[in-house]
């Protein structure tokens, strides 16, 4: 106990603060291209359909390492697109907290999308064309009708988005590496304690990232579970 | 105000292909399910388009392909109601009923009391949808497309979904709702009482083409066609094969029939409606068809015979009726009255 009383006053706080605000700019990226994406997919043709949704989703299927692989061929600097956006912009992506963001968001935007997608298509559709009959434009159907009623689906995608976020490690390691106290998150953090043997250390940060992710279901639920009180039990 | 459709478009089993014209405030479109007097509705609406065709309404032209002419929903100014109602789930009373509305927000305001006093729904303003018992709901749906001020409204089957208690009840209301609205107002259902109660004027939609249309009472007396028969609710059909401008032999029921009026040329059926039949007791005679009882049924008002032919027909015998039949026994024969035979194409 005194061992981790000793090594929680040594500790180096800059993980949590870094997967946090990794984490959270990440989801709120995701939230709103996921929407968009959403909305794109759904009004399309089924052929685009399959193909639109089918890159939007390869994100998710496949290791993080080659999302990663992908990542550094974009913006390295050695690479036309890290080149114009050094040059034209001052972006540097690869090893900077930029890049911590880019991996975080590419990996978790599919989580977004999918599950708004899905929230979006249970929407009954004469709400839509109620909307339409009464004069509302698409857009404030979109905002005022679709979106509310597909309320319970964008929330848990976005518990599950920011926690996919908050955690990511293979596409981060690759494209921001593990620089303490600029790119090192704590999944990055918990993986090199390891690999050291400090197995306490890592043990803090572990319990640290289940806090949070409870925690953060915890206050979903709590949030979507009041909208949602005329939904039956069973 | 008219209104004059003219659509075909080519659905997953049949071409819907309608076509009609009409002066009247009130308009029934009566059809099986299916049958595409939805999809009719839709596309006035323009929630659906049509492949082809030319839809108008009170001089405005809302479609027409061949000029290259779709309104946006927004602009056609239509009122629809949705079987479901359709009212948003996240909206309140208040809410639902200012969805469409323009203008600043005073103005807005004054609309949904106004509105929300005529419907009767005070009291209710900041309830949400599923808060509302199912006659709320369609009050606060009219109330919606009311406030919007729409030249037509279209009812898509808003009973459908209903117990016959409340049915009853909310068509009362509904028709009372209705009762000093100047425009046109389009009824699409697959129930004969409703479209009776209901229109001035009716189309009968068959496998997405007009079976027959004209004033809604006519209709119900004479049919014309088979399916129009049925919808209006005949039970009994038979095949006809028709001997001179007097005679005709109803094939599945296996009697002749004479007439002292003319039977049209081109009749192919004969329909004669259950509740129509006369009981004889004793010898038969001319339009008598064998009492051979199949079956019966009794039913809270009503006693239903089936009697035993090529086809079986039908025999519904109202309470107040029975007193006699319980009295005389089973009759022998029914006697089919002239005035009531269906000669269907």
């Amino acid at each position: 106990m005194e061992e981790i009383m000793d090594i929680l006053k040594e500790l180096d706080w800059s993980p949590l603060f870094i997967s946090l605000k990794t984490g959270v700019v990440a989801t709120v990226i995701s939230f709103f291209l996921g929407i968009f994406a959403a909305r794109k997919v759904v009004k399309a043709s089924p052929g685009k359909k399959a193909v639109i949704d089918g890159i939007l989703t390869l994100p998710m299927v496949l290791p993080p390492t080659v999302a990663g692989f992908f990542l550094l061929l974009l913006f390295s600097r050695r690479r036309p697109l890290g080149e114009f956006l050094f040059d034209e912009f001052g972006f540097k992506v690869v090893q900077t907290w930029l890049g911590c963001v880019i991996a975080a968001t590419v990996i978790a935007f599919p989580l977004m999308y999918r599950n708004a997608r899905a929230a979006m298509e249970q929407v009954d559709v004469n709400l839509i064309y109620a909307g339409r009959t009464l004069g509302m434009s698409e857009v404030q159907i979109f905002w005022k009708v679709v979106i509310p009623a597909a309320g319970p689906g964008i929330a848990s995608g976005t518990i599950l988005t920011f926690a996919r976020a908050l955690g990511e490690y293979g596409a981060t390691s690759m494209l921001a590496g593990n620089i303490p106290g600029k790119t090192g998150t704590i999944s990055q953090k918990i993986a090199m304690v390891i690999q050291d043997g400090d197995y306490l250390t890592a043990g803090i940060w572990v319990a640290v990232v289940m806090l949070i992710a409870f925690g953060v279901i915890f206050l979903m639920n709590l949030i979507s579970g009041k909208k949602m009180k005329n939904v039956g039990r069973w | 105000m008219s209104v004059s459709v003219h659509i075909r478009k080519q659905l997953d089993s049949f071409l819907l292909d309608i076509s009609f014209e009409s002066e009247a405030r009130r308009i029934g479109i009566l059809g099986a399910s299916g049958c595409g007097k939805s999809m009719t509705l839709k596309s006035i609406a323009g929630i659906v388009v049509p492949d082809e065709g030319k839809i108008e309404a009170g001089g405005r032209v809302f479609f027409d392909s061949s000029a290259r002419i779709n309104l946006k929903p927004q602009k056609r100014n239509a009122g629809y109601l949705f079987q479901n109602y359709a009212l948003f789930p996240t909206m309140t009373v208040e809410k639902n009923i200012a969805a469409g509305l323009r203008g600043n927000r005073a103005e807005t305001a004054a609309r949904v009391k106004k509105m929300a006093e005529k419907f009767q729904l005070q009291g209710l303003e900041k309830r949400l949808p599923s808060e509302l018992s199912g006659g709320q709901q369609q009050r606060v749906a009219l109330a919606r497309i009311m406030a919007y001020e729409p030249d037509i409204i279209l009812l898509d089957e808003p009973f459908s979904a209903l117990d016959m208690y409340l049915k009853d009840q909310l068509q009362r209301e509904l028709s009372e709702m209705l009762k000093d609205y100047e425009g046109t107002v389009i009824l699409v259902s697959h129930n004969r009482d409703e479209v009776y109660r209901f229109s001035e004027e009716l189309l009968v939609i068959d496998q997405g083409k007009i079976a027959v249309s004209g004033k809604t009472k006519e209709i119900f007396e004479n049919p014309v066609s088979r399916e129009a028969a049925r919808l209006t609710g005949c039970k009994n059909f038979s095949r006809a094969r028709r001997m001179d401008a007097h005679t005709a032999e109803a094939l599945d029921w296996g009697i002749t029939l004479h007439t002292s009026g003319e039977i049209p040329e081109d009749t192919l059926w004969i329909g004669y409606r259950a509740h129509d039949f006369v009981p004889v007791w004793g010898g038969g005679g001319e339009n008598m068809l064998k009492f051979d009882l199949e079956s019966s049924a009794e039913l809270p008002f009503e006693q239903n015979y089936y009697i035993r032919a090529e086809e079986t027909v039908c025999w519904f015998v109202q309470r107040e009726k029975m007193r006699e039949i319980e009295e005389k026994g089973l009759p022998d024969y029914l006697r089919l009255e002239e005035e009531k035979m269906l000669f269907l194409r």
